[in-house]
C-alpha cells in the first residue's frame, strides 16, 4: 500500500475500494486478514506514515471515521419504498462494537424525509386537557431539569421483512432497523406539571413538525412514567435524521411513536386513532382480525459477528459477538447455539447491563471449516424467552409484518462464507 | 410534599423553589408562554374517531372526483388503484385473511376520521396541508364512495365524519395479547433439544439482497 496515503495525508482510490471489497455479502476477501499486508512495510522497516507529519488540527474541525471504514455506513434496499423520503435505512450492526450506536450510523426512518427545523423558531405546543396551554421554546425546554438515559429504538417492521422466510443476506438488513443512544432531554413528567393536565386525561397525542406529521396516540401512564422529549444524543444534538431539534422518546416501545421534529403534545380522554397505528403498526393475524396498540419491543437478539457480512476467514479460535435488547427492562442471559437450536451455550454479557438498552454479548468458539448453524436467544428480566419463527408463526401467523423478534439462524458454510437461512 | 419535590430536594438544585412562593404555584417551572386560541387552531389539526376536531366543511364524492384526479392520482392511480410501487387505496375487501391481504382505507381502515386527519396532515405527499377543509371532505368521500361505502351525493363532513360506519371497524382487537409464544418450561432446553434444523431456505437463492457497490 506504499503509494496509498500521500504525504499531505489523503487517501487514493485504490485503498478505499481495497476496503470496500472486504464486505461484500459472503466477502472472502483477504484484505481484512492482512494477507496483502505490504511486507516492506513489517518491522523493521518504518511505516510509510511514521517519518512525515500528518494532517493538522484545523484539517476536520468535525472529526469523521477513517477513511478505510468507508463502507461502514447505513445502506438502504431501494425495492423496498417508491420514494427514499418515505423509506428506511439500516445500522450496520455488524460493524460496531459495544452497545452505543455513533450518531451517523443510527437507521432513519422518516414518512416524508428530513426537514431543516431552524432551532430558533422551533416551538413545542403542548394543549388540550390541561389547566394552561403552553407552548416552549427549545432554550425553555433545556431549562426543565434534565435527563440522561440511554435506550434502544427499534422499529416494529424490523425484521418485517422475514415473516415467510430468509429474505435479505445481511445482518444489516434483516435487524438494522434498531440503535442505541443516551438521550438527553426533560422527563414529559414535568412538562406535565408545568401544563396541569386534568384528571380526564387518559391519552396523548405527540405529533410531528415534519411533511408527515406524523401522529401517534401514547397512554398517559406511559408519559407519566418515563417518556422525555430530548434534545440531544450521545453528548450532542440530535442529528436531523432524528429529529433535531427534538424527539420523544418512549422507552422500550416501538420506534413509530418517539415522534421527531416534534411540535406538539395533546391531552385527550381517548385515542386518536391516527393512521399510524390503524392503518399501519397493527398486527395482522391469520384470521383477518388485527391486534392493535403492540407497543412493546420485546427481547430479541442477533449474532452480528460471524453473520451474512461477517464471514470466517481462517481456521481457529474467534469470538462470537451479538446485541441482545428487550423493551421489557433488562437482558438477563443469551444463549448461543451453533448447532440450529440442538445445544446452547450460555454467552457472557458485556455490561453496563441497562434497562430497555442494546447489550453486548460475546461467546468465543473454535472454527475448523464445519459447517455451523449459528443462533442466539435472549432472555430478559420478566423471565420472557426470545422465541423461535415457528412458535411465532404459530401464534400470529405470516401476515403481521410488525414484531418479528424471532430468533435467526446463519449457516457459515465450509468455505467460511454466512447465509441467512430458514430452518424446519 | 410530593414525591417529585422530594426529589429535586435531593437533587440539591431546586432547594431555592422550597422556600420560594412559585412552589405554591401550580406552574412549577414558569417557563413557555400560553398559547393563544389563534395559535392552538393553526397547530390542533387532529380528527378524532368521535369527530373532535374535525373543521367546518363538506364535500362529497362527484366533486372529489376532480380534485383527487388532479392532487392524488399521479401517485395512487385514477381508481385508488395505485401506480407502480405507491400505496393501493380503494379494494382488497376480504383479503386480510389470506395469505396477500390488502390492506385499504377501505377494507382495513377502522375509522373514516382517520381519512381525514391522515390527507389533510400529509397528503398530497410533499405538499402537506395544503388541501382546503371543504377539498380533504370532497377527496374523503371519493375514497368512501370507491370503496362502495357511500353513495356518491353524500355529503361527508365535520358533522358526520365521526360515524361514517367502515367495513373493518370491528377488525382490530386490544389489549396486546403479548407476551405470547412462550415455551412451556419455565428453562429453556440446553442440550439436545428437539428443534429442525433441515434447511428449507435461503436469502441467497431469494436474491434480492441489493449488492454492495464497489
Ligand atoms: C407523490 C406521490 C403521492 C401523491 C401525489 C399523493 N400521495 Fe398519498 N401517499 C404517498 C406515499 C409515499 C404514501 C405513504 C407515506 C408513508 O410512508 O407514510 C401515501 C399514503 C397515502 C395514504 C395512506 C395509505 C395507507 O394505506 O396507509 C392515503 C390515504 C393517501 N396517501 C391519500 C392521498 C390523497 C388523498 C392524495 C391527494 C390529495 C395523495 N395521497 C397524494 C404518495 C402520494
Amino acid at each position: 500500500m506504499a503509494e496509498d496515503k500521500n504525504r499531505n495525508g489523503t487517501f487514493s482510490r485504490r485503498s478505499l475500494i481495497g476496503g470496500a471489497a472486504a464486505l461484500g455479502s459472503v466477502g472472502l476477501s483477504r484484505v481484512a486478514t492482512g494477507a496483502e499486508a505490504n511486507p516492506d512495510n513489517l518491522p523493521p522497516n518504518v511505516s510509510e506514515w511514521t517519518p512525515y507529519l500528518g494532517a493538522g488540527v484545523d484539517a476536520n474541525p468535525y472529526g469523521m471515521p477513517s477513511p478505510y471504514e468507508e463502507h461502514v455506513i447505513r445502506r438502504n434496499v431501494e425495492w423496498l419504498t417508491a420514494s427514499t423520503e418515505s423509506s428506511v435505512n439500516f445500522t450496520p450492526l455488524h460493524e460496531l462494537e459495544g452497545f452505543v450506536t455513533p450518531n451517523g450510523l443510527c437507521f432513519e426512518r422518516h414518512h416524508g424525509g428530513v426537514p431543516e427545523v431552524i432551532p430558533t423558531d422551533y416551538r413545542l405546543m403542548i394543549n388540550g386537557l390541561v389547566d394552561r396551554e403552553l407552548i416552549f421554546t427549545l432554550e425553555e425546554l433545556k431549562r426543565f431539569p434534565q435527563t440522561n438515559r440511554f435506550y434502544f429504538l427499534e422499529c416494529a417492521a424490523n425484521g418485517g421483512m422475514e415473516w415467510r422466510g430468509a429474505q435479505l443476506n445481511g445482518c444489516q438488513f434483516t435487524f438494522g432497523m434498531v440503535h442505541n443512544v443516551q438521550y438527553t432531554g426533560v422527563l414529559l413528567k414535568d412538562l406535565a406539571r408545568e401544563v396541569g393536565v386534568k384528571p380526564d386525561a387518559k391519552w396523548i397525542l405527540a405529533e410531528g413538525g415534519d411533511s408527515a406529521g406524523m401522529n401517534r396516540s401514547i397512554p398517559i401512564e406511559k408519559i407519566m412514567d418515563d417518556c422525555m422529549i430530548a434534545w440531544a444524543m450521545n453528548g450532542e444534538a440530535l442529528r436531523p435524521e432524528q429529529g433535531y431539534p427534538a424527539r420523544l422518546v418512549v422507552p422500550g416501545w416501538e420506534g413509530n411513536m418517539w415522534v421527531k421534529w416534534i411540535r406538539r403534545l395533546e391531552f385527550g380522554d381517548m385515542p386518536y386513532m391516527a393512521r399510524e397505528e390503524t392503518s399501519k403498526y397493527t398486527d395482522l393475524m391469520e384470521d383477518g382480525n388485527a391486534r392493535m396498540f403492540t407497543w412493546v419491543m420485546d427481547a430479541k437478539s442477533v449474532v452480528t459477528s460471524p453473520s451474512p457480512e461477517k464471514a470466517i476467514l481462517e481456521k481457529g479460535v474467534h469470538q462470537l459477538k451479538g446485541l441482545a435488547w428487550s423493551g421489557r427492562g433488562k437482558i438477563t442471559r443469551v444463549d448461543v447455539s451453533l448447532d440450529g437450536g440442538r445445544n446452547w451455550q450460555t454467552a457472557e454479557l458485556h455490561g453496563p447491563v441497562l434497562d430497555k438498552c442494546l447489550t453486548r454479548f460475546t461467546l468465543p468458539f473454535e472454527w475448523n471449516g464445519e459447517e455451523l448453524l449459528v443462533q442466539s436467544r435472549a432472555m430478559d428480566e420478566t423471565g420472557y424467552v426470545q422465541p423461535t419463527i415457528d412458535a411465532l408463526q404459530a401464534e400470529r401467523g405470516v401476515n403481521s409484518i410488525y414484531h418479528n423478534n424471532a430468533i435467526a439462524t446463519w449457516m457459515v458454510n465450509k468455505d467460511g462464507s454466512v447465509d441467512n437461512v430458514r430452518l424446519g | 410534599m410530593s414525591g417529585l419535590v422530594k426529589a429535586w430536594l435531593a437533587g440539591g438544585a431546586m432547594l431555592a423553589l422550597v422556600a420560594s412562593p412559585a412552589l405554591a404555584s401550580e406552574r412549577p417551572f414558569n417557563l413557555g408562554k400560553i398559547a393563544t386560541p389563534e395559535e392552538v387552531a393553526g397547530w390542533d389539526i387532529d380528527v378524532r374517531p368521535d369527530g373532535l376536531g374535525a373543521p367546518v366543511g363538506m364535500g362529497n364524492a362527484i366533486d372529489g372526483e376532480e380534485i383527487y384526479a388532479d392532487r392524488c392520482a399521479a401517485c395512487h392511480g385514477d381508481f385508488g388503484e395505485a401506480v407502480d410501487n405507491w400505496p393501493v387505496l380503494v379494494g382488497g375487501e376480504g383479503t386480510l385473511d389470506s395469505h396477500d391481504p390488502v390492506k385499504t382505507t377501505g377494507s382495513y381502515w377502522p375509522y373514516a376520521s382517520t381519512m381525514y386527519d391522515y390527507i389533510y396532515r400529509a397528503m398530497p405527499f410533499g405538499e402537506a396541508q395544503s388541501l382546503t377543509y371543504d377539498e380533504t371532505y370532497q377527496i374523503v368521500a371519493f375514497l368512501l364512495y370507491m370503496n362502495d361505502i357511500i353513495e356518491d351525493d353524500f355529503e361527508v363532513s365535520h358533522e358526520n365524519i365521526g360515524t361514517i360506519e367502515m367495513p373493518n371497524r370491528d377488525g382490530f382487537f386490544m389489549p396486546d395479547p403479548r407476551p405470547d409464544a412462550q415455551p412451556v418450561a419455565s428453562e429453556p432446553c440446553m442440550t439436545n433439544c428437539d428443534v429442525p434444523t433441515n434447511i428449507i431456505g435461503r436469502a441467497r437463492d431469494i436474491d434480492v439482497t441489493p449488492e454492495q457497490e464497489s
